[in-house]
Formats: C-alpha cells, structure tokens, sequence
C-alpha cells in the first residue's frame, strides 16, 4: 500500500495528507479546529454582545424613541430576510452533511446555495439601506425625521445601521469563507475524512443567522403594535 | 473519523420549526400585550438561537469542553447584560441626598 499524497515523517510511516504534525489523528485534530472555531465564536458573542447592551441601556432610556425608529423599518423585507437567512443555514448544515458522507458534488452545490441565499440577503439589505437613505434617515448633519423624539430617533438608527452594517460585514466574510470552501471542494481536498473546514465554516455561518435572529425582533418588531 | 453524522431528516424539522417560529414572532408583534410583546419576542428568539446552536450546529453532538466553553459565552455574556442593567434600570430608585 503506497498512498500518493505521502507526507514523510522520517519515522516510517503515512499519514493523511492534511494532519498536521501534532495530532494523533484527523479525529482528533477535527475535535480541536471545532474547540478552535468555538472559542473564536466566544470572542464573536461579546462583540455583538456589547453592541446589544447599548442598545438596551438606550431603548430602556427611550423608549418611545426607539418604538418610533422602529415603525419606520420594514418588517416585511426584514420578516423575508429572516426567512432567507434561515434556509442557508439550512442549506450550510446540509453542505456539512454532504461533506461528511463524501458527496463533493452535492457538497458543492450546498455551498454555492449557500452563498446564493447570503447574497440575497445582501441584496434585500440594500435595498433596505437605500430607502433609508432616500428618505434621509442617515444619521449625521442630514438626518430629518418629521415626528417627534428626532434627537433619540437619530440614536435609534445609529445603532440599526452600526449593527446591522457589522452584521452585514460578517456576511460578507462568510461569502468569502465559502468561496474558499468552494474551490477546496473542488479541488479535492475536502474529503469525508477531512471535512472539518467544512464543518467550522458552517458554525461560522450559523453564528452570523443567530446574530440576525435577534437583531430581527429587537430593530424590527419590539413596539410594533398599537 | 468517527464523529456523529446528523440525519438530514433532524436538520429539515428544525428548519421547519425555526420557519414557525419565526412567522409566529412576526404575527404577535402586531398584537398588544403590554410588557408581555418584549417577552415573547426574545423567549422566541431565545429558543430559535438554542435550536440552531444545539442541532445546526453540532453542540448536541459535541465533546465536553465545547459544551463548556458555548455555556461560558452564554454565561459571561449574561453578567455583562445583567449588572449592566442591574445598574442603568435602578438609578431612579435612589431616594437619598
């Protein structure tokens, strides 16, 4: 038995290509990008975490304000975004699976589904921003808001653009690790024994949906009735 | 590898679920229940978070110490948004000076 991609040790034996030197094997090392990934993520949730907690000091300060901001969003495009967002989570966790049971080509059209889905929410995004941006909700020296609170309603969407633009950049990131993934699928050197970059790009992608699951009722529907 | 394989059958129910959820979040929003609309927004948010943590992405399924280090992140973020409000929602409770 002589595999070609033999990586040589100088102590006689083979070992998979993409096991790095110090694991035992790709288990293992799979067990640690995954522990990697998650402490990573960690990081990720005191980031957003921070930008939540200026949200609640400001909407538990005003209230109305931020009620007001609130209407002025569209909670179908957001409603339509949520749901898209969902399906290429749906999407990415199926591409792990297809990665596992070593179906690259199923694999590689799971990731550009993927990728599609990111885009459109992207591409709805936009369309959200740019109507806010006709209607002169941009916070700064050209901010008009006809209604009353202006001063905290400007605060209000301060912090819909800063999250949801960080959001949005995480997205984009995420757009880019899936290109990645793609060539690597197609290329062959995400195997079913060596799926991990799969794997740890999936939890990456989920992470950015969560973020969005509570932006969604916090920007979009908390003080929408009435 | 010998890692746990997810059936998809488990990843299109949560995708189903999350999909329910999501439209129910929307529809009570339109609803007034006083203090209560808060509530119900973030429990439900809650729950589609943890679905997605637990199932998509794998938490069920994994080692010890990645269960350790996801409830750390949860955890410390919880004291951070709890002494922080803890302070900024009782200012006006003082009564002294």
């Amino acid at each position: 038995m002589l595999p070609e991609p033999a990586h040589p040790h100088g102590h006689g034996h083979v070992h998979h290509p993409a096991l790095a030197h110090h694991f035992d094997n790709l288990a293992q090392q799979g067990e640690a990008s995954t522990l990697g990934m998650w402490v990573f993520l960690v990081t990720e949730v005191l980031f957003f975490g921070g930008l939540f907690l200026v949200y609640l000091v400001y909407r538990s300060k005003y209230p109305e304000a931020f009620i007001a901001g609130s209407h002025e969003l569209d909670v179908l495009l957001g409603g339509i975004n949520t749901a898209v967002l969902i399906t290429s989570s749906l999407t990415m966790a199926l591409a792990v699976h297809a990665a596992q049971t070593g179906h690259r080509r199923t694999l590689m059209w799971l990731l550009v589904a993927t990728m599609v889905l990111g885009a459109a929410f992207l591409g709805i995004k936009s369309v959200e921003y740019y109507h806010k941006f006709e209607e002169h909700h941009i916070p700064g020296p050209g901010f008009v808001f006809e209604k009353e609170h202006f001063a905290n309603v400007q605060l209000f969407f301060s912090l819909y653009f800063l999250m949801t633009g960080l959001h949005a950049l995480h997205m984009i990131i995420g757009l880019g690790i899936m290109t990645w993934m793609l060539v690597w699928s197609w290329r062959g050197i995400v195997t079913a024994e060596y799926y991990s970059p799969i794997e740890i790009s999936g939890l990456y992608w989920h992470f950015v949906d969560i973020v969005w699951i509570f932006l969604f009722p916090l920007l979009y529907l908390l003080g929408r009735h009435g | 590898m010998s890692d746990h394989i997810v059936p998809t059958r488990v990843y299109y129910i949560i995708f189903t679920i999350l999909m329910v959820c999501t439209a129910i979040t929307v529809a009570v929003a339109f609803v007034d229940l006083g203090p209560l609309n808060t509530v119900v927004a973030l429990s439900i948010a809650v729950f589609k978070a943890v679905l997605v943590v637990l199932f998509f992405m794998h938490v069920k399924y994994s080692t010890r110490l990645t269960w350790a280090v996801v409830v750390g992140s949860v955890f410390w973020l919880g004291i951070m948004l709890a002494l922080t409000m803890g302070d900024y929602l009782t200012r006006g409770w003082r009564t002294y000076g």
